[in-house]
């Protein structure tokens, strides 16, 4: 507490508009930096997309437009170039698990929302978290310098298995792209782990008075324990990419082992490919949690507040973020079923997995019911927090099937488990997020969006989404394997031509619709209407602090909590919510406390 | 000029939409209604959407399934893809009722309880007895999916029965070689230092290990000649001093494997080394084993439910039992064209998604005539007059195990 008291809120310090926007300590502009970083990737991201889709959905077709982002070198004459077509799939892949969904989601809302929401003045420490930023920031240029290095940047995939990420006779990709695909993720790796303990220690520490754990938001419950699984796991990866360096750089062979590439013999021996399978994995599978925790925090409080309802079932809320952070970390070998590992092993990972399932549909039955008899309110953040269940929902049951040692032998790296992850994983956490953006909006620039173009952005990005992904199940259970430049080589998948094309067209769409939100957003941001202190009727504590922002975030003394986050519709209460900093009255008692 | 007018037009129309906002906002204003949450009928239309949107999604789904099943994988082509696709039934059967019941829900939720500011939505914090229920109800058909699918994986994983045809699957960037065991029925020794043109697996022969030494050593002494012409102290000195030691280095290696068992040194004579498309004998059980000369590949059968990774360094392996021939697939299918096909399916460079080979199952006599008319690995390395010398070759096999280093 010792920072939080020493903060002396009367003292206005004068801010140049470097000390303000730049090198900025302050959580609140933190958040925004990283919210703005991750948009920018994120865009770079969906055009990469839309430009593989082109040829997916129209396959060795020219496009001016291929050529317009590409060049002469990677789609000469409008068709794109095959290792082109790897290298999009793969930083495409990389930017939107780490940049976007990492460091973006949580980034964003947990520099924004922990100290707000827990009473604190800010973060436990404001140069460690400008750090984390910057970090951010560093691996993301890195990132974007090497799309232009002239072997083109990585294009292993966004896993980048050796040998083909270790050798640069394998693949153009393989090259100086590699190298600062590695640079750029040790970079990333650092600010994971710098923003990552300083999320762990606020909460611990600088909770306000009253502010029990019983007593967080699921938001806080989420983003702590994604900080807690990122700081056990992210290191592990730092370790496989400077192992995977190592090879590149300096002969070594971890990874390497009896390799005649190209017409030429390799003399390392002794190393193993599936080493490198397990360090990443090791990281790669939490890492699907600590995208999709967040996703879930956020949800919960949206539909609570939205629902005018109390989340249902608060402590089994929490106990299954505890059960699936729990289990993350012993599935990793899933993603691995037919490397050959010991078939007993493989039934272990799939007994582990498919215990997964358990936490997973207790939360998903916990927000159906919280909107049971619920006051739904349907504002922009609300429909992006229904999407985020169906998405959760759609893509976990196909989880069961992948999650079975046996099923996944066929269906292994086929389009049907392109459809599971981005459906499980990416929509539901893209969704949050959007609903995340318009929710805390308010909070963040003190100026409400539009809803109109909520509305549409919504509607028009939920079906998309599920326009694109859900037909790859189906491609999948065909066989159709993933990463492929064309299926024009295979007669047999001619039936899913017309698929394609379909699946391209709901993408580029979807992406066009991305327009309304950073228009909305934008616009906004300077044009918007001023927002009110506490436009939803929420109960939690950021609500109470001033429109403007603050250093030290509450003038006067930190607020003092009395009851959980979610007394909505609570009978004998004159309005729909009490906030926490209410008291309790006479023989009230308080809805968190388990009765 | 294209672009520059796409990104002008772009620019006016994002202005348009701008000042058409601000227009929009003006007039609420002075309606003066609270525009911060939705308002009555704006939630009554997008809980109207939610139902909508939940028929259109069922819709979707049921389109696509009509659309598509019919051009999903035919009838499985080994004896375990039958148990699979029991399993995987099973399973769909499970998760779609789970879809579709927590679907309505959601939705009808959503729909049911749309906002009116003269209602109270219930006070429910939890039940534990409701929780309890559905914690209870998913981990038994949990349970049921962990056993059911475990035991399958413990079948399709044994170890192949003996008798079993073995056959090497060999992926480079970027084709597969397929390498039959012979009439000894054993595959003999391999090790990638022996890779040479003439030998794309580094099969270990007596033939092969001499045509190496010999290759290694003329390599050698041409570089040690290259090295007088060059200047002392040069880049191109070192370059060529640096190649001698790997090759001499190489050398010894192969010269090691001059001490190998005599009978895994002539296992290899009668291998025989396929391209493009392999042949296998219905109704038997096939042992496949896979190496990688490169980066990780995987071979990928869809037709047999097979899949297993090639990995560099290491061997894997699968078996199968074959249960549909070429020709049977093409009536079923109605397809004349049919092929069973190999795929890569680990990313493996540019031409991944090119790298196949057809699969013919066919009746064993065909089989063995097929197999008879192919010419033996002794054959392929030997020049056209000494292949007399081949048929001397005669292997009473043991296993034989691979050479790992």
């Amino acid at each position: 507490m010792a920072t939080a008291t020493a903060h002396n809120t009367d003292h206005h310090h004068e801010e140049t508009f470097i000390s303000k926007y730049i090198f900025s300590m302050d959580h609140k502009m933190i958040s925004k930096q990283f919210l703005i970083t991750g948009m920018i990737m994120a865009v770079i991201g969906m055009i990469m997309s839309s430009l593989f889709r082109l040829q997916l959905g129209w396959q060795g077709e020219s496009f001016w437009i291929l050529n317009f982002f590409l060049g002469d070198k990677w789609a000469p004459d409008g068709i794109l170039d095959p290792n082109m077509y790897l290298a999009l799939v793969t930083i495409h892949g990389t930017i939107m698990v780490f940049f976007l969904l990492t460091g973006g989601l949580s980034g964003t809302f947990a520099n924004l929302l922990i100290p707000l929401q827990i009473g604190a003045r800010d973060m436990a420490s404001g140069f460690i978290n400008m750090l984390s930023y910057w970090f951010f920031l560093a691996s993301s240029i890195v990132m974007i310098v090497s799309l232009f290095v002239e072997t083109g940047p990585a294009s292993g995939g966004w896993t980048v298995y050796p040998p083909l990420s270790a050798l640069p006779q394998a693949m153009p990709g393989s090259g100086m792209g590699m190298t600062l695909w590695l640079v750029s993720m040790s970079l990333f790796v650092v600010s994971s782990l710098l923003g990552g303990l300083n999320y762990v220690v606020t909460v611990i520490n600088l909770r306000t008075k009253g502010m029990s754990m019983t007593r967080l938001p699921l938001s806080i419950w989420a983003l702590f324990v994604t900080a807690v699984i990122g700081v056990l796991s992210f290191p592990v990866l730092f370790s496989a990419a400077l192992l995977l360096i190592f090879d590149r750089m300096f002969g070594t062979s971890f990874y390497l082992s009896d390799i005649h590439i190209a017409g030429e013999l390799l003399e390392q021996t002794g190393g193993s490919p599936i080493l490198y399978e397990h360090l990443f994995w090791f990281l790669g599978h939490p890492e699907v949690y600590i995208v999709l925790l967040p996703a879930l925090g956020i949800t919960s409080e949206v539909i609570a507040t939205n629902a005018r309802k109390p989340i249902f079932g608060y402590r089994a809320m929490i106990g299954s973020i505890l059960a699936i952070a729990f289990l993350s970390f012993i599935v990793w070998g899933h993603h691995m079923f037919i490397t050959g590992m010991n078939p007993f092993l493989g039934s272990v990972f799939t007994f582990t997995t498919l215990l997964i399932a358990i936490p997973s549909a207790v939360k998903a039955f916990n927000y159906i019911t919280t909107l049971w008899k619920g006051n739904v309110r349907f504002t922009p953040a609300m429909l992006f927090s229904i999407g985020m269940v169906s998405t959760f929902i759609s893509g976990g049951v196909t989880g069961i099937i992948l999650a079975d040692s046996a099923l996944d032998i066929n269906l292994h790296d086929t389009y049907f488990v392109v459809a599971h992850f981005h459906i499980v994983m990416g929509l539901s956490a893209v969704l949050a997020m959007f609903a995340g953006v318009y929710h805390w909006f308010p909070k963040m620039y003190g100026k409400m969006m539009n809803r109109k173009m909520g509305y549409a952005h919504f509607w028009v990005t939920f079906i998309c989404a599920y326009g694109v992904f859900f037909p790859q199940h189906f491609m999948g259970l065909a066989g159709v394997p993933r990463r492929y430049y064309t299926n024009s080589e295979f007669p047999l998948f001619d039936e899913f031509i017309g698929m394609n094309e379909m699946v391209s067209i709901f993408a580029i769409v979807g992406a066009l619709a991305q327009f309304i939100f950073m228009f909305n957003f934008f616009y906004s941001m300077f044009r918007g209407p001023k927002a009110s202190q506490n436009p939803w009727g929420s109960n939690t504590l950021e609500w109470t602090t001033p429109v403007e922002h603050i250093h030290g975030n509450w003038p006067g003394a930190l607020p003092t909590v009395h009851r959980w986050a979610y007394d909505y519709s609570k009978p004998g209460k004159e309005h729909d919510f009490v906030p926490q900093i209410v008291p309790l009255e006479e023989g009230e008692l308080d809805g968190g406390a388990g009765h | 000029m294209v672009t520059f007018l796409i990104i002008v037009a772009i620019a006016l129309a994002s202005l348009a939409v701008w000042q058409l906002l601000r227009v929009f906002e003006g007039t609420a204003k002075l309606k003066g209604g609270d525009s911060f949450v939705p308002t009555d009928a704006e939630n009554k239309y997008q809980g109207r959407m939610m139902l909508l949107f939940m028929f259109g999604y069922f819709a979707f789904f049921a389109w696509l399934y009509v659309r598509y099943a019919p051009h999903l994988l035919p009838e499985s082509a080994s004896e375990h893809g039958l148990v699979l696709d029991q399993l995987l039934n099973f399973n769909f059967l499970i998760i779609t009722v789970v879809f579709v019941i927590t679907h309505v829900f959601l939705f009808y939720f959503a729909f049911k309880y749309t906002y009116s500011s003269d209602r109270k939505a219930t006070f429910f914090t939890h039940s534990n007895k409701l929780e309890m229920l559905w914690t209870t109800v998913p981990a038994v058909f949990l349970a049921v999916i962990i056993v059911y699918g475990l035991s399958a994986w413990m079948d399709i994983t044994a170890e192949a029965p003996e008798g079993s045809l073995k056959i090497e699957l060999y992926p480079k960037q970027f084709d597969w070689t397929a390498r039959y065991s012979g009439t000894d029925s054993v595959l003999g020794a391999s090790n990638y230092n022996m890779i040479s043109g003439t030998n794309p697996l580094g099969v270990i022969t007596n033939a092969s290990l001499m045509a190496m030494q010999q290759e290694l050593s003329d390599e050698i002494g041409a570089l040690k000649e290259e090295l007088e012409t060059v200047p002392k102290g040069g880049l191109k000195e070192e370059e060529i001093t640096e190649t001698i030691g790997k090759r001499e280095r190489q050398l010894a290696r192969v010269s090691s494997f001059e001490g190998l068992e005599k009978a895994s040194l002539v296992a290899g004579d009668d291998d025989i080394l396929v391209k493009t498309e392999f042949y296998i004998p219905v109704g038997q059980s096939i042992d496949f084993i896979f190496r990688s000369r490169d980066v990780i590949h995987s071979a990928y059968m869809p037709h047999f439910r097979a899949q297993m990774n090639c990995v560099p360094g290491m061997t894997t392996s699968l078996n199968f039992v074959t249960r549909k021939t070429t020709e049977e697939m093409r009536e079923m299918t109605g397809n004349p064209e049919f092929d069973y096909l190999l795929l890569c399916n680990k990313i493996c460079g540019a031409a991944h998604y090119n790298m196949k080979m057809i699969i013919k199952v066919v009746e064993p006599e065909v089989y063995d005539q097929w197999i008879a008319e192919q010419e033996t690995f002794a054959e392929s390395i030997q020049p056209a007059d000494e292949e007399g010398m081949a048929e001397a070759t005669k292997v009473t096999g043991n296993e034989i195990s691979m050479i790992e280093q």
